[in-house]
């Protein structure tokens, strides 16, 4: 393999690596607040692209309005499930709210059936995205380098607002003790809602960057990348954000470089992928970076 | 406090469980005796199982325009009422079984119809036989699935041949002499019909490494950087990936977005609106083998098909639409010779086929229950596919 091979199937694995990263951020962020696994992250992935794609059909809303009316309704459906498959399971036992979450993502998926229909519909790809840079004989469409830099910046705002600001505190808190943090006069209901609406922009903000690079949406499209970004959040260690970039990006090099250097092996590479879960469970449960915020005691 | 809680859970339960029988209606009926399937009073059923959605949604639902404009168009058959009852298989082999043994067992059907893709006709092969129910498949084209199954029927041609169309028009019309192939390991279709192209086109080119890589890639992949990579390298003359529509179109975006500029060849099931909506100017160019084309010269059957579908539909028809419709008639065809709606004799008389005059060709099944006929070779022009050849098997 030459160097410039190796580059190219880098690049490919950072780019995919990155979307991996950016929706397992969200997973991630929500499980490290309220240890909910929310399944229902990867079909909110859907209905964002699915709104923007109806947005720019239907509406001709120019693309970036389309995007951020899909991230805004994304973020409002986010909220509404909390707030109707969640939060009257708060004191039931965690078991109970994450059957309600499997339970939410069957509901959107099949809804997606009935509403848009089974058949594929053609993402809209602004020209932009689509070109093509050629570094050397690497060839690089502008959307391989956007992604990860949508990832960084979303994740250095996400720190900054978890580490910096007020509201990012109570988070912390909640995360910590949901009880001691209600003692403290902090309004529990309202920073769940808040983590969720952070959570399902991000789930937005992810779908959109999907759309774009796997231009096709269906209304099962959530289901795999929310698995694969599961397993990136619980491979850097779920609840730890950076954590959730570093997984992200091991399982998006690691799928690239096992097709790369064993093509023979290419059928099974989702299998690589929850062997990589499963292993991760059983050498280290806590995830490449362990988790930074402590266990209930 | 607490029992309100559990009493809400028990409600919320109860409501996603009516959804999720409502959302996969697809449980397996009661057992019933087999070959009981006869019509029922004024109305004789035949079932279909086609994918309405996943990821051959398109196929399953241009397949059931066509039977279901020849079911409106000819309704009845020995005085009876012909009632289609269709079935999703979700594009997933598991389903596709279900839906038959649904078909069958709780629908009584005369006869099935289906399905689009050879694994989900291959998933439904040995509950037919074992429940001795005719099935006519409209565009499965492995030979594998009426292979030692004579209630396995279908009204298009298979794979074998289609490979070599291919081939030849790769080393003849396109001058190349080097090939990657590149197949879904999950899809029977895409396994199989590489398999014929290879053996083709190493005949043909007399050179055993004239096929410079064969790579694969797993249902549902939607990154194919990582093999495309490797391709370029290579530098074929041609890329031959049948598969998916939605695979196809996404490979040749990427391929193009890697700088790979060899012509991409696909078979049958490229033909879907989506390809082209999904892959725009990147598929331009992209030429694929197919069953039917309205610009192909027309039988005479077609004439009548192909006005009620542009009445009906405001489109020109394509290929699996004009088999639905081809395989419908085909079943009506052998009821009437039948003078029964019992399962055994309708598959009888559908052996006994010969020289049916359907939309897409003559049509007569051999000792495998299979159609001998042409393929087309289709071409993207400017959006649209572009009638380019027609293919006469040997």
């Amino acid at each position: 393999m030459t160097a410039t091979e190796f580059l190219q199937h880098l690049a490919n694995g950072v780019s995919l690596g990155s979307l991996y990263a950016l929706i397992a951020i969200g997973y991630t962020m929500v499980y490290g607040i309220i240890r909910l696994v929310n399944f229902a992250h990867g079909d909110l992935l859907m209905v964002a692209a699915y709104i923007a794609f109806y947005g720019i059909l239907l509406f001709s809303l120019p693309w970036p309005l389309a995007f951020i009316v899909a991230v805004v309704l994304t973020t409002l459906i986010g909220v509404t499930i909390e707030r109707v498959a969640y939060r009257p399971l708060r004191d039931a036992p965690r078991i109970t709210v994450l059957i309600s979450a499997i339970g939410v993502s069957f509901l959107l998926e099949n809804l997606g059936l009935v509403v848009f229909g089974g058949r594929s519909k053609a993402f809209y790809v602004p020209p932009f995205f689509a070109a093509i840079n050629h570094i050397g004989e690497t060839a690089v469409p502008n959307l391989v380098w956007f992604i990860p830099l949508v990832t960084v910046a979303l994740l250095l705002i996400l720190m900054h607002l978890l580490y910096r600001t007020r509201i990012g505190m109570a988070m912390r808190a909640v995360a910590r003790d949901l009880d001691t943090a209600r003692l403290m006069a902090i309004d529990v209901d309202q920073v769940i809602s808040f983590t969720f609406m952070v959570g399902s922009s991000l789930a937005a903000i992810g779908g959109l960057m999907w759309g774009l690079k796997f231009p096709q949406i269906n209304p099962l499209m959530g289901a795999m990348p929310g698995l694969k970004c599961f397993i990136a959040a619980v491979v850097g260690g779920i609840g730890n954000i950076g954590g959730a970039v570093v997984g992200g990006f091991v399982l998006g090099v690691g799928e690239i470089l096992l097709v790369a250097f064993f093509p023979e092996l290419a059928g099974y590479r989702d299998a690589f992928a929850f062997i990589l879960l499963i292993l991760t469970l059983l050498i280290r449960p806590t995830g490449l970076l362990g988790e930074r915020v402590a266990e209930k005691v | 406090m607490v029992n309100k809680r559990m009493r809400l859970l028990a409600w919320a339960l109860i409501g996603l469980l009516v959804l999720t029988t409502v959302g996969c209606a697809q449980k397996p009926a009661e057992p019933q005796k087999p070959g009981e399937s006869q019509a029922e009073g004024d109305v004789i059923k035949i079932g279909v199982f086609e994918p309405m959605t996943g990821d051959s949604a398109a196929g399953g639902q241009m397949t059931w325009e066509g039977i279901e404009l020849a079911n409106k168009l000819h309704n009845e058959v020995l005085g009876k009422k012909v009632e289609l009852v269709l079935v999703d298989n979700k594009t997933d082999k598991n389903e596709a079984a279900n839906a038959v043994i649904r078909l069958i067992e709780k629908e009584k059907v005369s006869a099935i119809i289906g399905s689009y893709g050879s694994s989900l006709s291959m998933a439904a092969g040995p509950i037919v036989l074992e429940k001795k129910v005719p099935a006519v498949g409209c565009s499965p084209t492995n030979p594998l699935v009426t292979k030692d199954n004579p209630y396995y029927f279908r009204v298009c041609f298979i794979d074998p041949f289609q490979g070599s169309v291919m081939a030849k028009y790769a080393y003849e019309d396109l001058g190349a002499k080097t090939a990657v192939i590149v197949r879904n390991v999950a899809d029977a279709y895409s396994v199989g019909l590489n398999n014929y192209f290879k053996e083709a086109f190493i005949k043909l080119t007399g050179d055993e490494k004239s096929i410079l890589a064969e790579l694969d890639y797993q249902q549902g992949d939607q990154d194919f950087t990582a093999q495309l990579t490797s391709i370029k390298k290579l530098n074929p003359d041609v890329i031959f990936a049948p598969g998916p529509y939605n695979d196809g179109a996404l490979m040749i975006k990427q391929a193009r977005g890697l700088g790979i500029t060899a012509p991409f060849m696909g078979g049958d099931t490229w033909e879907a609106p989506e390809f082209i909506q999904i892959g725009g100017k990147d598929v331009e160019g992209v030429t694929l083998s197919t069953h039917y084309s309205v610009d192909a010269a027309p039988t005479e059957a077609a004439k009548e098909f192909v006005d009620a579908y542009k009445e009906k539909f405001n489109k020109e028809p394509n290929a699996f639409a004009a088999l639905g419709y081809d395989a419908y008639m085909v079943i009506l065809d052998a009821i009437e010779r039948a003078n029964s709606y019992e399962p055994t004799a309708i598959r009888d008389e559908l052996a006994k086929t010969v020289g049916f005059k359907g939309v897409t060709g003559t049509i007569t099944l051999d000792e495998n229950g299979d159609a001998t006929k042409s393929a087309v070779i289709l071409q993207v022009q400017d959006g649209v596919f572009k009638y380019l050849t027609t293919v006469e098997p040997d």
